[in-house]
């Protein structure tokens, strides 16, 4: 008699996501964040177009009110017109508040004393000049810069320093980007933001996956193995290839500096964060 | 034998607007089917993580135990007993504890019953404790108007075997003040920490026969969710009563000790290991001596 055998299953990448249950928790954490921590209980998100600052728009709508939340469009002269109208399906969708500001003028003022600068720096000079405005109209609405930046871009270093990752509070920054798309469909983003190609729009034909050399699928799977600790011969095992985990694993390591704050030589014992220690919320 | 839990949501730092609150909670209890024991989570009145800020916001346990009995008397009813069990930092001469007491309030005084210090101080990934914290060394049962009973506070529930000798060394009720913050999204449904407490609280209760009360800490502090889910838990390892996750709340339960009498009467798991543990534990510590 041949016996049944049982065969354990691989486990797949931990990416899995409860996206009901993550949509609960961040917009109970909102509100606990701006209401009753800051008591500012209005925020205001750049809304790119794509399906973080989508995602982020939807959480602080639900969690503030639809009254309380502004979105703010920034195009750029050379930005993707479409970005503007999926911007546009949010604020309708939503019914929040909205401002367009076009900074087209604050950084070719700018950029004709640096006529030179490359696609690099112009990109960095965009970002930098929305945190700027975005930081401005926090002080004239009265409301709280919500940050859109997620875990796979924030660990591969894919932002302007000091300008996506600035704001005080933010509900993405531990969800990878395919994650991000679980809780857009899970929050009824419009299928158009949620399905095109995700592109920081700072140049143009530009998107993520061109930009970083790997689909999200595969470096999320990647960074979620990565951050558990396995090595990159346990990653290879698995399915990916050695290429996609070199380039993944070289992106995290260049970029620690990128998460943090500014290093300070320390000459005390009461060095701040580093002996002197209180939580944010202190 | 009534017990309320009063699962909380510290404003961080805010002694004096968490005791309010602490009185508001007593008013409420004190209306409606008051208890004769209330449990609160860990770091009740000050919240979990802070840093450097434990030796601001500690106390010295007999000072603490008499500001909640005169609480209990100003807010509550001064006329009435009650037993109260809560989780704080405690500063010992100048060294410092995560630390849980337990207070008898009778009308004419109070009496601290027992002071336990958190001897699993998680350091690793988010938890920091033992950069500011010493370990507690010892883990006793102490006797209460309603039985034995032994405090564990949050990571010491998290090893087997500290409920295992608190048991063994007669608790039939333990209490547990906790402060754990959510991670693991997978669902369905609930965290996984959530899960992962309610599996070892039921565990526990039933393999032993013991009542387990758990008192949740509740809301956000700089982005980590406090997982409330305070719950009770009978001999048998059933839930009587399990809190929601976020936002402060009372869980109330009616509980019978002599229910501990007849789960360990057709579970004698307890007087089995009673019998057994001194052979493995002698095993254990030839083999790592």
């Amino acid at each position: 008699m041949t016996l049944p055998v049982l065969e354990a299953v691989p486990q797949p990448a931990p990416l899995r996501i409860d996206a009901a249950l993550a949509v609960r928790w961040l917009e109970a954490f909102l509100r606990d964040e701006l209401i009753e921590r800051r008591g500012i209980p209005r925020a205001i998100v750049g809304l790119s177009g794509g399906v973080d600052s989508a995602v982020t728009a939807y959480l602080c709508a639900h969690a503030l009110g639809a009254e309380n939340v502004w979105g703010i469009r920034m195009p750029y002269k050379t930005s993707n017109p479409s970005s503007l109208t999926d911007a546009q399906l949010v604020i309708d969708a939503l019914q929040i508040q909205s401002e367009t500001i076009d900074i087209t003028a604050a950084v070719d003022g700018y950029l004709m004393q640096e006529p030179d600068a490359d696609g690099r720096r112009r990109g960095n000079i965009m970002a930098r000049t929305r945190m700027l405005v975005l930081f401005d109209q926090s002080a004239k609405l009265g409301a709280l810069p919500v940050g859109t930046g997620n875990k796979t871009e924030r660990l591969l270093g894919y932002f302007t320093w000091h300008a996506d990752d600035t704001p005080a509070v933010n509900p993405l920054g531990d969800l990878f980007k395919t994650q991000v798309w679980a809780l857009a469909r899970e929050l009824g983003v419009p299928l158009s933001i949620v399905d095109k190609p995700p592109s920081a729009d700072l140049e143009a034909n530009q998107t993520d996956e061109s930009d970083l050399g790997i689909t999200y699928a595969n470096a999320d799977a990647i960074l979620a193995f990565m951050l558990l600790g396995y090595d990159d011969d346990a990653i290879l095992s698995r399915g990916f290839e050695r290429r996609d985990i070199a380039l993944v694993r070289s992106r995290v390591d260049g970029t620690h500096w990128k998460r943090h704050l500014p290093t300070t030589a320390m000459l005390s014992n009461t060095a701040i964060n580093e002996f002197y220690l209180r939580p944010v919320d202190y | 034998m009534k017990v309320a839990i009063v699962q909380v949501k510290p404003r961080k730092g805010d002694v004096e607007a968490n005791m309010r609150a602490l009185g508001d909670a007593f008013e409420q209890l004190i209306a409606d089917n008051a208890p004769d024991l209330i449990v609160l989570p860990e770091a009740a009145l000050t919240g979990y993580f802070l840093e450097g800020a434990v030796y601001d916001l500690s106390f010295r346990a007999e000072e603490l135990a008499e500001r909640i009995a005169g609480l209990w008397r100003e807010r509550g009813e001064a006329r009435r007993a009650v037993d109260i069990a809560l989780g704080f930092y405690e500063n010992d001469g100048g060294t410092y504890y995560n630390a849980a007491l337990y207070v008898n309030v009778e009308p004419d005084g109070e009496r601290l019953l027992h002071v336990h210090r958190k001897m699993f101080l998680p350091t690793y990934g988010v938890f920091d404790e033992e950069r500011f914290l010493s370990r507690g060394r010892r883990l006793e049962a102490f006797d209460t108007r309603f039985g034995r009973m032994a405090l564990l506070i949050c990571e010491d529930a998290w090893h087997a075997i500290v409920p295992t000798v608190a048991a063994v060394k007669g608790a039939r009720i333990l209490l547990i003040p906790s402060a754990s913050p959510g991670r693991g999204f997978e669902g369905p449904g609930e965290l996984e920490t959530v899960t992962r407490w309610k599996h070892m609280l039921q565990l526990y209760a039933s393999e032993h026969g013991v009542y387990i009360i758990y008192a949740g800490l509740t809301g956000f502090e700089g982005g980590k969710g406090m997982t409330g889910s305070s719950s009770i838990v009978d001999p048998r390892g059933e839930l009587l009563a399990v809190a929601p996750v976020l936002g402060p709340c009372i869980v109330r339960a009616e509980i019978e000790p002599r229910e501990i009498d007849v789960a360990r009467a057709s579970l004698p798991l307890l007087g089995d290991l009673q019998a057994v543990l001194p052979d493995l534990l002698a095993d254990v510590f030839q083999e790592t001596t």
